[in-house]
Order: structure tokens, then C-alpha cells, then sequence
């Protein structure tokens, strides 16, 4: 637990003291606000639905960014044997590694908190529920998707690299729902459950399932197991 | 004490290191010797943890570097080669991370960054980032991180490279004063280095063992020609021709003619020294002596040789 903090904490730290924690933080906030702003002033919708139907899009491309150094770097740098070689298991490293992605996206996600209080402040009718589960939705989608990410960082050590085959990964899962036309029928429903959208869609109608939930939940465990098994096959290459 | 057994490493179809065995005792300096891509960083990876051997075994204190990996990396200091480092933190903050993972906090902490940066020299430079450090601060950086918990064992490869002289002085200071407490294992392809600082040293040609020794041993082990060069005048021709034929052993290697004098260089087996004889020769023919002197057997020599024989072994 201890080294999983010192791990998050650095993580956390090397964000912030290099300008991908701000370039992220600063281009979303734009982006939320307008697609927030385009329909609340524009139609006068007093929801977030927008916003929420633009978060996962926009996720598919920010959260591989945000994550494709996780473990990239620390190879690229050589101080992945630095930190391999002291008393840390991999399991640790690769946690603190990916809560540290996970917290940049929530924080991210805080800063579209003002979008709700303006609806909080001049809407009508706001639906408060459908809003605190849109922002769960949208948390577990970003926790997924960094969890691909941080999967791709551990395959190699070229960060571009990293970052096309994370969001080579979420886009299967993004588009899956998208083409269930062209998929025959008795794989169909395989495809629409191992979709993203399928269940964000839930959750954001105000939803909590706990099959979607355990979709989440699974896939982040899949995702993060895959890495701690490809950091294991480091050591026999 | 560190016990390696029959150590192997493959790359894929590269075999990096062939099945080396040596022991390390404690208080132990020892220096691994061995050209550019011999197998020494390779050996130092496993013998750290950071590799997986392809066969053979690692034992530290009798503890399996695979069964007890963490134990080992706890007692175990370790400094990779070209010492990787996280450019962006705060010296301060990256000797606190590295404490905090050694379960070293507050005062364990305080006192053990009182000891780096005193050790170190790193007075300087602990509240700058480490990529505004220069090169050999930043090595010491390096020592720092892998000193911090204040090991009984220190793995560090290729702890100089890059120096200049004066750093390559202190940080060569630095080791051997750690090498009196602590059990010290160095490697280098800089022979001069190896010879100034470790007692014990094995030199590794092609991943295999080729010597193991200290110093003096290795040395002593050698076997190959003493070359002395003698600068004479009034040397006439069929006199320096027949000098092999008249002291045995000696053989001439190559003469030179240089403002009336003579430079001939002999030869003979370094466990002989026909010097006297080579002098009543002189005396019987009337060469006046200007200079006589006899290269003295230099590790480099040693290395030479021993690498040498390896690769055509090969």
C-alpha cells in the first residue's frame, strides 16, 4: 500500500510538473464547455446529456494520451530498472501507476462541475440522479479506457506506439455497438455486452446495474492483469 | 556473500552470458572487467532481480534471487549502467520517494540524507532538479539512490563512465571508501579503473570467465614476453646480429638507428631476467650503454592476452 502511494504520488507529481496534466485539463474543459454551453444556451435543454454524449468520444483519444507513458516511459528512461530492482512489487507499481491516470480524469471531470452548477443555478427540472450517475458512467469509461492505456505502455517503450495501440483497443470496444449490423446475429449479443456503450448508456439513463458494473469492473481487472503479466515477461525476454 | 552458479543468459539465439560460476565474500570488492557487450551487465541484471536467469542460480546471503527476490532487493544497493533518473524531480524529492519505497520515513529518512549528501557531495544540488544537475553530480545522484538504505551489498555498472578525470578521482574515492564496509561489486571496461579501485577481479570475455584472481595473482598468472629496449652506442652491426644466437632466451625484436645510437628491443619469457647477461654482452663488445629498461607487465596486458586467447577459442 505504501509503495503503491510513493508510486501514485510520484506519478501524480510528474503530470503536473510537465505540461501534459495542463494541456489535458485545459483543452477538456474547453471542449465540455462547448458542447455543455451549445445546447443548454442555444436550445435551452436543461440537462447534461450533451456533455455526457461527448465525454466517452472524447475520452477514446485523451485517456491513451494521458496514460501512454505510464509505462513506456519508465522503460524508455531505463528507470524501470531502477524500480524493478528495489523492494516494489509489480502490483504496486502498476496500481499507483493507474490511479494516478484515473485521478487526472476525475480531476478533469471536477472541472465540468461547474457546468452543473450553472444548470443547478438557472435550469429547470434538472434531473439530479441522471447527472450523479452520468458522472459515475463517465469515470468507469475514463477507468477502462486508462486501464487499456496503461496496458499498451507496458508493450513497449515508444510512447506514440503506446498511444495508437490504446486507441486502436478502445475503439474495438467504442464501435462494437456501432456494428452489430454487420456482425452475424448469434455473435450479436456477445458484441453489443463487450461494447462500451452499451452499458454507459445504462448507467447514464440513471441506471446502476450491477451487470454494468461488473462489465467495468472486469475489464479493468482484464486490462491491468494483461500488464502485470507482460511486466512478469520482461524478466525472460 | 553472493554465490553465482552456473550462470546462463540467452537473448533469443544470443548467448549473452555462458554458464559462469564465483562467490563474492563480504567486505569484498570486487571489479568485473570485460570489453563492451562481454556479458558483465548482463550477469549484474540477474544477480539484481531485473533479469530472469536462463539457467543457473543467484544466492545472496543463501537466499534464491528468485524464491526470495524481495528479501534480496532489500538488502541489495544497485546502480544500472548509464544510472537512468527521473530528469524532472527535485533531487530532495527523488531521495524521499526512494526512502519511502526502503520504508525509510522521518527521522530514518532525515538521517539517511544527512549521510548521501555528506558522502555524495551533494550539498549543492538537493533542492535542484535532477536535469539541471551536471553529469557527474548526476552519477553521484545515482550513488545516492542506490546508497540511501545503506546496503551491505552495492552493485554498481559502470560507475564512471562518462567522467572527466577530476570526477572520476572523487567517485573512485567514494567507492573504496564504501568497498572498506560494505561488499562491492563494480564492472568497467575501463581497465585503469578496475585496477585503481577494486582488490579481487574477474574478467569476463564473450558471457565465460576467462580470469578470477586479485590482482597481483592475475598478474603473476600471466604468461607471455618481458620486452626490454636498450639504447646503445658503438654497436656494431655483426654484434647486435649475433646477440640471440650468444644469450639464450633473448630474442631481438626490432632494432633502430637514431642520431648514433642504437634502440634494440629484446625479448625473453617473464619468469627469467638474463639483464646482467644482457649487460656483460654489452661490456664484451663495446657498446656504452645509454639506456636500458625493462616494461614492467601491465594488467593491460593481462586483459590483452587473456581476451585475446578467448577470441580465438572461440
Amino acid at each position: 500500500m505504501r509503495n503503491t502511494k510513493a508510486i501514485y504520488l510520484k506519478e501524480l507529481r510528474s503530470y503536473f510538473n510537465s505540461p501534459m496534466a495542463y494541456i489535458f485539463l485545459v483543452i477538456f474543459a474547453v471542449l465540455s464547455g462547448y458542447f455543455f454551453t451549445s445546447t443548454f444556451f442555444l436550445i435551452g435543454q436543461s440537462d447534461m446529456r450533451a456533455l455526457f454524449n461527448i465525454v466517452p468520444l472524447v475520452f477514446l483519444f485523451f485517456v491513451p494520451a494521458i496514460s501512454m507513458g505510464l509505462v513506456a516511459k519508465e522503460k524508455n528512461l531505463g528507470t524501470m530498472e531502477v524500480l524493478t530492482t528495489m523492494p516494489i512489487q509489480d502490483v504496486e507499481f502498476v496500481t499507483g501507476k493507474y490511479l494516478a491516470a484515473v485521478s487526472l480524469i476525475v480531476v478533469g471531470l471536477l472541472f465540468t462541475l461547474v457546468h452543473f452548477l450553472t444548470l443547478l443555478v438557472v435550469g429547470t427540472h434538472v434531473d439530479i440522479g441522471a447527472v450523479i450517475t452520468g458522472y459515475i458512467g463517465l469515470v468507469l469509461v475514463g477507468g477502462f479506457y486508462a486501464a487499456v492505456g496503461t496496458f499498451a505502455s507496458s508493450l513497449t517503450e515508444n510512447q506514440v506506439v503506446s498511444l495508437i495501440i490504446a486507441i486502436a483497443i478502445v475503439m474495438v470496444f467504442f464501435l462494437l455497438d456501432k456494428l452489430l449490423l454487420f456482425i452475424p446475429a448469434g455473435l450479436a449479443t456477445i458484441a453489443q455486452y463487450v461494447s462500451v456503450d452499451f452499458h454507459l448508456s445504462n448507467i447514464a439513463r440513471g441506471v446502476i446495474d450491477s451487470r454494468n458494473l461488473v462489465y467495468f469492473a472486469g475489464m479493468i481487472w482484464l486490462f491491468l492483469a494483461l500488464t502485470l503479466r507482460v511486466l512478469e515477461m520482461r524478466k525472460w525476454r | 556473500m553472493i554465490r553465482v552458479e552456473n550462470l546462463v543468459k540467452n537473448y533469443g539465439d544470443v548467448r549473452a552470458v555462458r554458464d559462469i560460476s564465483f562467490q563474492v565474500n563480504d567486505g569484498e570488492i570486487l571489479g568485473f572487467l570485460g570489453e563492451n557487450g562481454a556479458g558483465k551487465s548482463t550477469t549484474l541484471k540477474v544477480m539484481t532481480g531485473y533479469l530472469s536467469a536462463t539457467a543457473g542460480d543467484v544466492f545472496v546471503d543463501d537466499m534464491n534471487i528468485v524464491d526470495d527476490s524481495l528479501e534480496i532487493r532489500r538488502r541489495v544497493g544497485y546502480l544500472p549502467e548509464l544510472n537512468p533518473l527521473y530528469g524532472e524531480m527535485i533531487v530532495y524529492d527523488l531521495l524521499s520517494f526512494i526512502a519511502t519505497i526502503r520504508r525509510m520515513e522521518g527521522r530514518a529518512f532525515r538521517q539517511a540524507l544527512e549521510r548521501v549528501v555528506e558522502q555524495c557531495g551533494l550539498a549543492g544540488v538537493v533542492h535542484r532538479a535532477v536535469q539541471e544537475c551536471s553529469k557527474g553530480y548526476k552519477q553521484r545522484i545515482g550513488l545516492a539512490t542506490a546508497m540511501l538504505h545503506d546496503p551491505d551489498i552495492l552493485i554498481l555498472d559502470e560507475p564512471v563512465t562518462g567522467l572527466d578525470p577530476n570526477q572520476i578521482v572523487e567517485i573512485r574515492e567514494l567507492i573504496r571508501s564504501l568497498g572498506r564496509e560494505k561488499t562491492l561489486i563494480m564492472s568497467s571496461h575501463i581497465l585503469q579503473e578496475i585496477e585503481a579501485t577494486v582488490d579481487r577481479i574477474i574478467i569476463i570475455h564473450n558471457g565465460e570467465i576467462v580470469a578470477d584472481g586479485l590482482r597481483e595473482e592475475l598478474m603473476s598468472s600471466f604468461r607471455g614476453q618481458t620486452q626490454l629496449t636498450l639504447e646503445v652506442r658503438q654497436a656494431e652491426n655483426e654484434s647486435v646480429q649475433r646477440l640471440p644466437e650468444q644469450l639464450e632466451g633473448v630474442a631481438l625484436s626490432g632494432t633502430a638507428e637514431n642520431n648514433g645510437s642504437r634502440t634494440l628491443v629484446l625479448e625473453y619469457d617473464r619468469n627469467t631476467d638474463p639483464r646482467e647477461r644482457i649487460f656483460h654482452y654489452a661490456r664484451d663488445n663495446g657498446w656504452v650503454i645509454l639506456e636500458m629498461s625493462q616494461a614492467r607487465v601491465q594488467l593491460e596486458d593481462v586483459f590483452r592476452n587473456l581476451t585475446a586467447e578467448g577470441a580465438s577459442d572461440a
